[in-house]
């Protein structure tokens, strides 16, 4: 209800809502959008009309044109739709939990389980985040299972240091000694009591994520140890505009369609994130209430 | 205060041992044959078939336990050998030190407008709270927030590359590199702005502009907004504040109170983040220096993680680990002279 109130001001975050419920929309109706044919293996594998090397402009057959190799820029589109639901949320509920988990135990335990774990945190933030995600996907094949793996072993950290201080904030809280003073165990208030309250700023924070681990996970695919060849990823078809940005003579624009179409899918899912996580924190923290 | 950046020194060596660790764990995964390419100078050498790789196995001792591996992985990494480059077909300290010049020039030339920039438009936004300057930055910066640098980098490729050819990728002309490698022209530095200047060199230094403008430009607006939000939610904090009222109530005009008593004190957080960003510019403008074909560590990185030239990954990380621990010094050390209050603790 204070959502709908605080959309209902601001129309750049409802903007924000809307364009995210029609990438939901896309993504639930992908096979009556663009229905996969008969002899695909996969959805995700994008059909191919034929294997020509030039990118083909749009045209009835495939409205948004073709890459080079010919693959459809708009099934890629609107199946890489999915690829990016299933690769933010993914990453950043696995790394929720890991995070909260890891915080958690720190905040509870404290003294040296709390050091080592804090210390462990540390020195997973000090790695080149894309360059060791690039190493570890690159190890573990292409895909969106490796990507998924990678992106969150090197991205759970600012949960765990968020739910931690957290933790240690609400623990002092009065209402806290008011459940110990009933007999609660610590367990019990861990899980029932401070946790739930310590879940909004890692909700906002989970929300932007989510737009930005999408960002990453196209740049893994734009720097090639991404998904297959051909997998309908929206990272993998800006990737196949990069040798196409230069047209003929006279004719500068003329493969503008090759990094228009996914270029604006991954900018706008972002960008939807990014609004409704900038909402959120809005409506959240006190300090930018107006 | 000198006491706690000494205690952030000491990290240093922990975080480098636990990435050590990590780095060989994850070279560890592969097996014997496949981390034998590293060590053979040429594809040629391993086509001796089974009973040759067998015995360089043994040679280069690939079958030892875990820990024997480390010990002489790190032992020579501790006398200052990082190893080959199999990428580079250098040795990794070589080329890590030929193209830190190059991303050190990209990163300051985008990095000062940026702060600049973020300054200005934060504060900016601050002080005009809710009313059209504040929506028209908010919405500026949360597109740059929300374009993928490769996307906002082919865009500027499309219009100033192929429509209007004013700037080119890479880092010079084919001309002016041949200038730049001949023996007249003095490597100062390899920074090829610094290096042009100092050479006298004007064409050279137009030329090495050119091929900066558009990675500068994009690396600007993709890193401003998130410092512009800072600079706002600070500047919104110390607006608040009591002097700041007080300095109105005596009567000083309100731009004198803005700028002069307010942003002073809305830089602090700003501060912080600045040098978090500028370490992670320092560190990883991997997309931008691939997408304009820049040759410095950024795209240098890239290439080693997707060889898996473990060697040049560790010395990529080790470089990365002492920029994160010396820009939180230094930020460490300028905070007393923006806050003065912190001296005194």
């Amino acid at each position: 209800m204070k959502f709908l109130r605080y959309l209902a001001r601001n129309p750049v975050s409802l903007f924000g809502v809307v364009i995210l419920l029609a990438f939901v929309l896309i993504a639930v109706f992908a096979p009556v959008l663009a229905p996969p044919q008969s002899f695909q293996l996969s959805p995700y594998d994008t059909p191919r009309a034929g294997f020509l090397a030039t990118p083909q402009p749009p045209s009835p057959e495939a409205v948004f044109g073709t890459t080079q190799g010919q693959y459809d820029i708009f099934y890629g589109v609107v199946w890489g739709t999915r690829t990016a639901f299933k690769i933010g949320l993914g990453v950043v509920a696995i790394s929720v939990l890991i995070g909260t988990v890891v915080g958690a135990v720190a905040a509870y335990y404290g003294g040296v389980i709390e050091e080592v774990l804090m210390r462990i945190v540390d020195v997973f933030m000090a790695v080149p985040f894309l360059i060791a995600a690039m190493v570890l996907t690159a190890l573990l094949g292409k895909g969106i299972v490796p990507i998924t793996i990678a992106l969150t072993t090197f991205g759970w950290m600012s949960y765990a240091r968020i739910v931690r201080s957290e933790i240690l904030r609400i623990r002092e809280m009065d209402y806290i000694h008011a459940a110990r003073s009933y007999g609660a165990s610590d367990l019990r208030l861990i899980v029932l009591h401070i946790l739930p309250n310590a879940m909004f700023p890692v909700l906002v924070l989970a929300t932007m994520a989510t737009g930005s681990m999408v960002l990453s996970a196209s740049a893994l695919s734009f720097l090639g140890v991404g998904t297959e060849e051909g997998y309908a990823d929206w990272g993998q078809f800006i990737a196949y505009s990069r040798n196409w940005i230069v047209g003929q003579p006279g004719n500068p624009f003329q493969f503008w369609y090759t990094l228009a179409f996914p270029g604006a899918a991954v900018f706008l899912f972002v960008l939807s994130w990014n609004l409704v996580g900038d909402a959120l924190r809005d409506m959240l923290d006190p300090r930018h209430a107006h | 205060m000198l006491n706690y950046a000494l205690r952030r020194l000491m990290m240093l060596p922990i975080v480098l041992f636990a990435l050590s660790l990590m780095i060989f764990a994850l070279q560890m995964s592969l097996s014997p044959t496949q981390r034998l390419a590293a060590y053979a100078p040429s594809p040629d050498y391993l086509k001796g078939g089974q009973e040759s790789i067998r015995r360089m196995i043994e040679q280069y001792g690939l079958n030892d336990p875990f820990y024997i591996q480390y010990g002489r992985w790190i032992g020579g990494i501790l006398t200052g050998n990082l190893g080959w480059s199999e990428t580079a077909r250098q040795p990794v300290s070589t080329a890590l030190m030929s193209l830190f010049p190059a991303t050190l020039e990209l990163v300051v030339l985008a990095f000062v407008p940026c702060l600049l920039l973020a300054v200005f438009l934060g504060s900016r936004a601050g002080i005009y709270l809710n009313r059209w300057p504040d929506h028209v930055i908010r919405i500026f910066t949360i597109l740059g927030w929300s374009f993928p640098v490769y996307v906002f980098g082919l865009l500027m490729l499309l219009i100033f590359y192929s429509a209007l050819d004013w700037f080119p990728p890479g880092r010079l002309s084919q001309w002016a590199q041949t200038v730049v490698s001949s023996s007249d022209f003095v490597r100062y530095t390899g920074a090829n702005t610094i290096d042009a200047l100092l050479n006298g060199n004007l064409a050279i230094f137009g030329d090495a502009l050119r091929h900066l403008a558009a990675p500068v430009i994009t690396l600007t607006y993709v890193n401003v907004a998130s410092m512009t939000r800072v600079m706002r939610t600070s500047m919104l904090e110390t607006l608040r504040q009591d002097y700041v009222r007080t300095a109105r109530a005596k009567g000083l005009p309100r731009r004198v109170v803005e700028l002069r008593h307010a942003r002073r004190n809305a830089l602090l957080p700003l501060a912080t983040i600045a040098g978090m960003e500028l370490a992670v510019m320092m560190g990883g403008v991997v997309i931008t220096e691939t997408i304009f074909d820049y040759a410095g560590l950024g795209q240098f990185a890239a290439k080693t993680a997707a060889n898996l030239d473990f060697p040049a990954v560790l010395g990529f990380g080790l470089y990365f680990a002492v920029v994160l621990v010396v820009m939180n010094l230094i930020v460490d050390l300028i905070y007393p002279l923006l806050d003065p209050r912190v001296k005194t603790q």
